[in-house]
């Protein structure tokens, strides 16, 4: 056996000790992204989430004008954070869609009366299954979808004010 | 939307919010409802990523173990509708490794280290024995 064979362990446990603190330092992103980014937007038909706005069919995405796809619920704080950068997004031109997730009609009536309301089109999804489809791992998450009905961009988390240059030409160029 | 369908639908807008059928309800058929247990023990809970779907309180969860149940249901097998998933979400939401490049190590390691301490324990009784 080899003398400096002893020493092997010692190196190995180091090793294990230098990728620990490695890691430490720079925690891991567990972002859930989406895998449908670049494919087709699922097939489904959504009923309306408030009184006096149509619901959301997949169909309305395949018409030739590219738009924003807006998960939010009335219960998600993020998602009345983001409401000031729909907002602009929406006075840009951009249009938005949305699917409120778990919700109530009365409540998603009184956040649009609260945060403002920038949507075309609402659906309800109660049973989080549109959401489930499309890939989406909570809310707010907002998806760029080109005029054929593919999925171009996947955004997790709220909109903030420097998204929105950036996702208004992507829209603009995604026809 | 036929008439008779109508009332149905005042039904589904009274009852939102309330879970979704079948995600705190166990499956009629214990088979399918074994089957269906089997695989959610082994699906990531997306929000809450240390828990499984059985085992998380969360509403998203809830929805996948909906989702779930009424695709074994209507007689899905346990490894589409994890297929369905991993389309969806990578192979993150699955507990279930399968073998690839990536997760080789993962599967092999165990019979590496087995094979190493075969070796280790053979050399060492053969300098008893001498």
């Amino acid at each position: 056996m080899k003398r400096w064979l002893i020493w092997l362990p010692f190196i190995a446990f180091a090793a294990v000790l230098w990728l620990v603190a490695a890691e430490l330092t720079r925690p891991a992103d567990r972002t859930v992204r989406s895998r449908l980014v670049g494919q087709a937007l699922p097939g489904f038909s959504l009923p309306a989430a408030v009184p006096g706005k149509p619901g959301l069919d997949a169909r309305a995405f395949r018409i030739g004008e590219p738009r924003l796809l807006n998960i939010f619920a009335s219960w998600c704080v993020p998602c009345a954070a983001e409401a000031p950068q729909l907002a602009a997004l929406a006075r840009a031109g951009v249009p938005i869609d949305a699917i409120a997730i778990r919700d109530k009609p009365e409540d998603v009536a009184r956040f649009l009366a609260r945060y403002g309301d920038p949507f075309r089109a609402i659906g309800a999804d109660q049973t989080s299954a549109v959401q489930l489809a499309l890939g989406s791992s909570g809310v707010p998450e907002t998806f760029v979808i080109d005029g054929q009905g593919r999925i171009v961009e996947q955004h997790i988390g709220d909109l903030r004010a420097e998204d929105v240059a950036r996702l208004t030409a992507l829209v603009k160029g995604a026809r | 939307m036929r008439a008779w369908l109508l009332p149905l639908a005042a039904l589904t807008l009274v009852a939102a919010t309330s879970p979704a059928r079948y995600a705190n309800t166990q499956l009629a058929d214990p088979a399918k409802e074994a089957e269906a247990q089997a695989l959610m023990v082994t699906l990531r809970c997306l929000v809450c990523q240390g828990q499984s779907i059985a085992d998380s309180d969360a509403d998203m969860a809830a929805d996948m173990r909906a989702l779930v149940r009424q695709r074994i249901a209507r007689g899905e097998r346990a490894g589409d509708v994890r297929d369905w998933l991993i389309a969806r979400y990578g192979e993150y939401v699955s507990y279930d490794p399968p073998l690839t490049a990536l997760t080789a190590p993962l599967w092999l390691a165990p019979i590496a280290l087995l094979v190493v301490g075969l070796i280790v324990a053979r050399a060492s009784f053969r300098r008893r024995r001498s």
